[in-house]
């Protein structure tokens, strides 16, 4: 059939069922649009540019790795740029490249994704591209050989040379016992090691498909003529029939757990991991929001409390901060951490912390702090309009992680409605022994002439 | 998270990326005047957000240290918002946090400046610039505070020094620039940091911080006339004229240096380099082109494909230009396993001498071309990024109508415009190479090669 007919028809067929209701728009002017064969489109307009986003989402990240094969999303994330049926290696790039586009891709424990930023014009490329290595992918031992040792210098990189990343490597390690999110996305050297073209050929044709994954495009787009684009490039591409995602889920903590990192550094410093809970039913939770207000009202700013009060006041730390995650498919943490001055200890750190959350539970937060904070998060929901591929990777990261881009409004409306005493209470609740572990690092000095962390000498593929 | 790469258009400095055009299209309508206190103003209106950001800076950057006071400038620069005209640090960040506006910096070998993003409704953009006015023309620099940062930052300093990449750019701008203030760390060494007095940084601050050198770029939601008044607010109360500063010339190397430095790490990180080009130096768009071929094009760069497509030796390979206002680095940068340094080394010597003798082909320029300029579109498609572009049009005297003749510009470099500048600015027989993670200590300094 003549391609353009086609396309016609196609148009036609998008725009009726856009009436129907499996589209739908939001009042944010977010459209989706599911096809046959459970691809997920979402659609969000931005005409301040003739530019375009594409974001290719697969529900699959490290959580869904087993034992031994540590690092295999992400190793198959890269293995995605070397070559199809039809696209050599490297040649994806290289098309992008010539339309005038940007592409990459990142893997996090709950999700890989794929993108490009290109005139609006180019959205055929990326579509082509994008649908083509969903489906005809080409793993070749050959490609696979060097690309393997692409990742091992990017985890020694990422990873292996710096302290506080070997802190929190480790951390995640102790304080989940079955979940596996107490693995790094990057992998295992061991494992990497071990990792061979057959491992990612079967990641690949168990996850990656049009019922699980997700497009998002953001930009200077009509949702219908993207809706019918995606219909024309992904609506060929087969189902597939999922594995069973085993839930792993981790046993209650037990008690405290610590552990020491000895690696060379100058500082010590302290990383504490609470456990708590995570938002699943948006509408209905207030713990998470409260959490959510807690980690600003420590850290969300430079006159939060653990800035303001261990660095600038008592001047003991030379950074201190909060963080909490929430939104995920895995348990939620909430970390504290904080690296003192030179002659100051990893134990003071933790004891400075631990009396800024005794505090917060005996005598609360202020209204003046949680309305600062309110007015930072309204502010920067305007803010976040200003970047297509902020508002294309939001919405792509909530509809993959469970949740939807169309609680983003409720988002903030229920942080409006947290309570000085809520946050209290989430405080008292979560942030307790029982549920923490705490890292410290051990300080040891450089020996020039030494080598650090020699991989063991297990068999490495592709030599 | 993981990415494949930390950016792909890694290489080139973020002034850089932004300052491309589209063909033919007026569609970035730049206002340019000189305000009464003599500070120079770039505004681009746009409505489409409720928001606004400014941003003031000044020829206040490392490279305007001197030596034995190496730091002033970005100390000076990191307490500007510490206490100013009787407001506390704490009350400062109260107030910009309870308006929801943030406050940046941008502070480099060349520029020191600070960055504002608020709401636009009067009530609360009025907040924000009298908060930052006030920041810009009466910073009290406190001693005590100075106290407090001096250790931070020396803390800082100590752990950074044992970091392998810390290590070889250090060493790597020692030996690239010797002499000359672009071989300061930015942020200065242990012992001069420990030595800065709040009189230094006043002085800095009344020598540096003027008016008639202050660079304001508006961008958002506010008209001609509330830019113009914004920047006679920003600005009047600024330090008048002292003596303009100029930067020294950068020499060439006469010579090849290879430095190997001891250290643990699992793997080695590697520089080769040399000083490059001014911001104004007229093979400025040949080299843009070049480069974009060489290694700053990301996964379609000589570099990338002959070390990490090829040989798998790297995660992250690349180089870049960094013009300044004199002549900042060309930097040639690789992380790689211990064991394989001396091959990824080799392999890029080989590609730059190549590349350089040679220049690229047709297919290599046309790419690099579609690419610069197809990509045109996504250097001003925010406001963030439209606001980078006027900073750096009005900091390096770059004409208004820059970006409507960029695209131009680099339409018309040739295979012989390319060869001719590197061969002009590049000599691969006269670079500086270091290496940090290696068993042990070397220095190998080439014959001289005149």
């Amino acid at each position: 059939m003549n391609s353009a007919i086609r396309f016609m028809q196609l148009m036609a067929l998008a725009c009726a069922l856009l009436t129907g209701p499996a589209a739908a728009a939001t009042a944010a002017g977010v459209a989706e649009h599911e096809l046959a064969n459970g691809l997920r489109v979402i659609v969000k307009p931005d005409r301040r540019a003739p530019v375009a986003v594409t974001m290719v989402w697969y529900r699959i990240g490290s959580v869904d790795e087993q034992n031994g094969l540590t690092g295999v999303a992400h190793v198959l994330e890269h293995m995605m740029f070397k070559g199809t049926k039809t696209v050599a290696p490297g040649e994806f790039s290289k098309l992008i490249a010539a339309a005038g586009g940007r592409d990459n891709a990142f893997t996090s424990r709950d999700y890989t994704g794929y993108f490009q930023t290109m005139h609006k014009s180019e959205l055929p490329l990326s579509f082509r591209l994008e649908a083509d290595r969903m489906a005809n992918l080409v793993l070749s031992p050959e490609e696979f050989a060097k690309e393997i040792k692409v990742v091992m210098e990017e985890r020694r990189w990422r990873t292996d040379d710096r302290p506080h990343a070997v802190v929190y490597e480790r951390l995640m390690a102790a304080a989940l016992t079955a979940h596996p999110y107490r693995n790094p996305v990057i992998g295992w050297m061991s494992d990497l090691e071990n990792l061979t073209v057959d491992d990612t050929r079967v990641f690949y044709e168990q996850w990656y498909g049009p019922n699980n994954a997700t497009v998002v495009v953001v930009g200077d787009v009509v949702p219908e003529e993207v809706f019918a684009l995606a219909e024309r490039h992904f609506g060929g591409i087969p189902r597939k029939t999922l594995p069973p995602r085993k839930p792993q889920t981790e046993p209650p903590q037990l008690g405290i757990k610590r552990i020491t990192v000895k690696v060379p550094a100058e500082l010590p410093y302290v990383l504490m991991a609470y456990r708590v809970p995570r938002l699943q039913k948006p509408a209905e939770e207030w713990e998470p929001y409260a959490l959510n207000m807690l980690e600003s009202v420590l850290s969300g700013n430079e006159a939060a409390r653990l800035p303001q009060r261990l660095v600038k006041t008592d001047r003991k730390a030379t950074s201190a901060g909060a963080s909490y995650n929430g939104v995920g498919r895995g348990p939620g943490l909430f970390y504290l951490s904080a690296t003192p001055v030179t002659g100051g200890s990893a134990a003071e750190m933790e004891g400075a912390l631990r009396r800024e959350i005794r505090r917060i539970v005996e005598e609360g937060v202020t209204q003046e702090e949680l309305d600062r904070v309110q007015a930072q998060a309204i502010a920067a929901q305007v803010y976040q309009r200003d970047s297509m591929f902020f508002q294309a990777r939001q919405i792509g990261w909530l509809e993959t992680v469970g949740l939807s881009h169309r609680d983003l409004d409720l988002f903030i409306e229920k942080l409006q409605q947290v309570t000085a005493e809520q946050v209290r209470e989430v405080a008292r609740r979560y942030l307790i022994d029982d549920r923490l572990t705490v890292a410290y690092l051990d300080p040891q000095p450089l020996e020039k002439g030494a080598r650090r962390a020699a991989p063991p000498a297990g068999v490495r593929h592709g030599n | 998270m993981a990415t494949r790469t930390v950016m792909l258009l890694r290489g080139w400095t973020a002034a850089l990326l932004l300052c491309l055009t589209p063909p033919a299209l007026a569609i970035l309508p730049i206002e340019h005047w000189q305000a009464a206190s003599g500070a120079k103003v770039y505004f681009v209106a746009n409505r489409d957000l409720p928001m606004l950001d400014v941003s003031v800076d000044f020829p206040a950057g490392s490279a305007y240290d001197r030596r034995e006071k190496s730091g002033a400038a970005a100390m000076t620069h990191g307490l500007l918002r510490l206490g100013a005209d009787g407001l506390s640090e704490e009350e400062i960040a109260r107030r910009f946090a309870d308006v929801g506006a943030g406050v940046g910096g941008r502070f480099d070998a060349d520029r020191a400046g600070l960055s504002l993003r608020t709401l636009s409704d009067p009530a609360r953009r009025s907040v924000a610039l009298d908060l930052l006015a006030r920041i810009l023309h009466a910073p009290q620099l406190p001693a005590s505070v100075l106290e407090r940062e001096k250790v931070r930052q020396i803390g800082a300093l100590r752990e950074a020094d044992l970091r392998p990449d810390t290590q070889a750019a250090r060493a790597f701008y020692q030996l690239v620039y010797r002499d000359h203030p672009y071989s300061y760390r930015s942020v200065g060494e242990v012992e001069t940091v420990g030595r800065l007095t709040r009189d230094d940084l006043l002085d800095f601050y009344r020598r540096h911080y003027v008016a008639d050198r202050a660079v304001v770029a508006i961008m958002g939601d506010v008209s001609r006339q509330e830019a113009e008044a914004i920047a006679e607010q920003l600005t009047r109360g600024l330090p008048r004229a002292g003596t303009a500063v100029e930067l020294p010339a950068v020499e060439s190397l006469r010579q090849a240096v290879t430095r190997i430095v001891a250290h643990p790490a699992t793997q080695s990180h590697i520089l080769i380099g040399a000083p490059g080009i001014r911001r104004d130096d007229p093979d400025y768009f040949a080299l843009l082109v070049g480069n974009h071929i060489l290694g700053g094009g990301g996964f379609v760069s000589r570099i990338n494909e002959e070390v990490r497509q090829k040989r798998g030796l790297a995660y992250s390979a690349y180089s870049y230009f960094s013009p300044q206002r004199a002549r900042g680095p060309f930097i040639i940068g690789m992380q790689t396993q211990r064991d394989q340094a001396e091959e990824a080394l080799a392999v890029v010597h080989k590609t730059l001498r190549e590349f350089v003798a040679e220049g690229p082909t047709e297919q290599e320029l046309r790419a690099a071309k579609q690419n610069i300029v197809g990509g045109f579109p996504m250097r001003i498609d925010s406001n963030r990024k439209i606001l980078e572009n006027l900073a750096a049009i009005g900091f390096y005297k770059l004409p208004v109508n820059y970006l409507e003749t960029f695209v131009a510009n680099i339409e018309r470099v040739s295979i012989a415009d390319i060869r001719e500048a590197f061969a002009r600015g590049i000599d691969p027989e006269r670079m500086v190479t270091v290496v940090v993670g290696a068993d042990s200590d070397q220095a190998v300094t080439a014959p001289d090669k005149r």
